[in-house]
């Protein structure tokens, strides 16, 4: 940490500051000045694939306040799209692990145009690989997420380690791959890395060129790729590696890869998944489908009412106020699913967003943490 | 379209009740039909809400630590100490009003930016944040001019209407709205211990702990930032700047109160009883939030520097869509209302200012019976007390 870190994050400035915060101050200033906030400026963007789902990967410089990252971490990113609305949506981070205040990258697939029902979901994807250009200010979380690897060059085990991705679910899992051949975790003291892909075509493949690479050096890691309609077979992993569930396993993809992963592993502990789920989207005027409130571990099915209703309906007691949308007393995450305005009609399927649960009726099938 | 007769208001009385004959009476069917209306125009305002708004409420944040910055430095000049404290006083001006008050009642919220947001803002001001959005956002909001529920009909301290009853403790109803303007974020830091219901025995004093330490918290730290360690910065200047501090939350104070007290207490504006709000329909709060707000005419300025409660009419028909909106939307608010035969309620400054004075000077004195009116309903705590 620098002086200056270290002075703009004390207590002093933030006494100063209160009840705002030093980085409401600084921001004003320059985006990159930051005392606790992370932000980060891309400073240049790759095209990893083209066609209908483009893939492009973007080099971020962050703030000083970045602590780094292990590999197989996300982190959240938030875009101010036109329209002045900020979105967020978490990424995993595809470069190897980082140090504090590090550049690192994210590999990411815009999600389909036009397709209606998946827009709202794949806006921040689409403006990333669509729109952005280097100078774009992104606001960030840390990184989080457990789905990190424990072995490294100074781990004094020879572990056979396997990793398994679909599609974009491929990023997490080059940033171990990355991270352990950058440190020196390899073949050469008898540590072996298997890798299996399933991409949806050859020209769909990202690090194409870099996994090729991969394959051809002498490095201890096998990489095998799969395309099209080839889907996950527990016999053909067996015959790849072995007795599979007694070997320790990172899966990313699609919530479909992911499931067939799983029955594969039973109940082993070795398997450690990641995946991302198309959300959910209903019609409007659907009332089938099941409430979750998520914190109280409820479900109901959707009697069509208002958020609130339900949830008192089922016995919660969530904070509220004048029931009519105006004081925001009830303001609840809905973390998926379709909600509607009954003041305004609208319908919003955004994923993590924050809603007047008063005002909010689900369509279909939705999620709340209440 | 049913246009309503209107009918002449009578030079009786200058507070007005819905059961007066000048208020008109408006069926349920025209209540709806008045509250659609409403309801399509908050419609098209969301609809409308973009970047323009980001970028004006960006823009006055920006502005008002302009002015935060200039102010506390100027205090290291002493002959510029006017100009420090006047730099000062309009960026708390600023925070309270345009940026604190439209922030907190969640007319930004849908921007997603978390130093915008309703539910993590808290302002430079005495009150805490969370504690004054259950007051103000719901209480207030919501039971608008209901006597007996809204606590900010005189706010537990003033006689503010005709209907309160009268005690001689309101003999000193333009002493307290003096002290009440002076010390005003201690009244607002002070309003939701309900002091005046722990009086009555309406309310254990054990309910107010948490309250209580949340307000002592936030007092220290704001006591700290003004008091102790700006004027310490200044070295020699503390006094200068301690003083010149307290003037500024002083001239913010004044002027917060001034504003706000424009908006309910005018002439003209009407109070109801619960009796009257029972199973309220949508189109019957419009109603009743138009009824009992008043506008203040101005300069746009003055509208940024009232936080554009010099439309409080607007705003309490549209709480949570950002104030700057509220200008615009005013020429089809009266529009409407002058098709229903409602009085829209606007004046100069000068005037509202006037018969605010008027009332509270007025009502310090008993009322004299002016034949069959309404039971008084609230009996403010603080009179059985005195």
């Amino acid at each position: 940490m620098t002086i200056t870190q270290r002075v703009l994050s004390s207590r002093l400035v933030a006494a100063l500051a209160y009840p705002h915060g030093v980085d409401r101050y600084l921001e004003q200033v320059n985006p990159m000045w930051s005392a606790t906030e992370v932000r980060a400026r891309v400073v240049d963007i790759a095209r990893e694939t083209s066609g209908e789902h483009p893939v492009a990967t973007l080099t971020l410089q962050p703030t000083g306040t970045w602590r780094g990252h292990r590999s197989g971490q996300y982190v959240q990113v938030g875009v101010d799209l036109e329209g002045g609305r900020r979105a967020t949506r978490c990424f995993s981070i595809s470069s190897a692990a980082s140090l504090p205040g590090e550049r690192f990258t994210l590999t990411i697939r815009s999600a389909a145009k036009g397709g209606g029902r998946s827009h709202a979901e794949g806006v921040v994807s689409r403006y990333l690989v669509d729109e952005a250009e280097p100078g774009l200010i992104l606001h960030l979380s840390q990184a989080a997420g457990d789905f990190t690897v424990h072995e490294s060059a100074a781990t004094p085990t020879n572990n056979h380690l396997l990793m398994i991705s679909g599609g974009s679910g491929i990023t997490p899992v080059m940033s171990h791959v990355r991270t352990l051949l950058r440190d020196g975790y390899d073949g050469h003291v008898h540590r072996k890395v298997t890798f299996l892909h399933y991409a949806r075509s050859r020209a769909d493949q990202i690090f194409a060129d870099e996994l090729a690479e991969i394959a051809a050096a002498d490095n201890g890691v096998t990489v095998h790729l799969r395309y099209g309609a080839h889907r996950f077979d527990a016999d053909e992993l067996r015959h790849l590696v072995g007795d599979f569930r007694d070997i320790d396993t990172w899966a990313c993809g699609p919530a479909g890869l992911i499931e067939l992963i799983q029955d594969a592993y039973a109940d082993s502990p070795r398997l450690r998944v990641e995946f991302f789920k198309p959300p959910a989207f209903a019609a409007a005027g659907d009332t089938d489908g099941t409430i979750t409130f998520a914190r109280s571990r409820t479900s109901v099915l959707n009697s069509g009412a208002h958020l609130l209703e339900q949830a008192e309906a089922a016995g919660l007691t969530p904070e509220f106020g004048c029931r009519m949308g105006i004081c925001f007393s009830c303001t609840s995450r809905k973390t998926e699913g379709t909600v509607r305005n009954v003041l305004t009609g609208e319908t919003s399927s955004l994923p993590d967003e924050d809603i007047r649960i008063c005002v909010s009726a689900p369509v279909g099938s939705c999620s709340i943490d209440l | 379209m049913t246009t309503i007769p209107f009918v002449s208001p009578r030079k009786r009385s200058t507070t007005s009740r819905a059961s007066d004959p000048k208020i008109p009476h408006l069926t349920p069917e025209q209540l709806e039909a008045f509250g659609d209306e409403m309801d399509a125009l908050r419609q098209r305002l969301v609809a409308d809400l973009g970047e323009e708004d980001a970028a004006y409420i960006r823009g006055i944040v920006k502005r008002q630590q302009q002015f935060e910055v200039a102010g506390r430095v100027l205090f290291y000049l002493p002959p510029a100490w006017p100009l420090a404290v006047a730099a000062l006083s309009v960026s708390k001006i600023l925070e309270n009003m345009e940026i604190g008050h439209n922030v907190m009642h969640g007319q930004y919220d849908w921007l997603g930016d978390p130093k915008l947001n309703s539910r993590i803002y808290d302002w430079d001001n005495v009150c805490p944040g969370e504690q004054w959005k259950y007051s103000h956002n719901y209480i207030h909001h919501t039971f608008t001019n209901v006597l007996g529920k809204d606590r900010d009909i005189g706010y537990g301290i003033l006689r503010m209407d005709e209907d309160q009853k009268w005690h001689p403790y309101y003999l000193g109803n333009p002493l307290y709205a003096f002290l009440l303007m002076v010390f005003f974020e201690w009244g607002v830091a002070m309003h939701d211990l309900e002091v005046e219901n722990i009086v009555k025995g309406r309310r254990k004093l054990e309910e107010n702990a948490q309250l209580h330490a949340a307000i002592m918290k936030k007092v220290k730290r704001q006591a700290l930032k003004d008091y102790v360690i700006f004027p310490a910065l200044t070295g020699p200047f503390f006094p200068l700047t301690f003083a010149g501090n307290a003037v500024a939350n002083l001239v913010r104070n004044v002027w917060a109160f001034n504003i706000i007290f424009c908006g309910h207490f005018p002439a003209g504006v009407a109070t109801f009883t619960e009796a009257e709000c029972e199973d309220e329909s949508r189109g019957h709060w419009y109603y009743r939030q138009l009824l009992g707000s008043a506008n203040i005419t101005g300069g746009r300025l003055f509208h940024i520097m009232s936080g554009n409660l010099s439309h409080q009419i607007e705003h309490h028909l549209f709480p949570d869509i950002p104030a700057r909106r509220y200008p615009e939307i005013a020429v089809e608010v009266r529009e409407i209302c002058e098709r229903y035969g409602i009085t829209y309620n606007t004046g100069r400054l000068s005037r509202q200012l006037y018969t605010v004075a008027k009332k509270i000077v007025r009502l310090s004195l008993p009322t004299p019976k002016a034949g069959p009116g309404r039971e008084p309903v609230a009996e403010p705590a603080a009179a059985e007390a005195a």
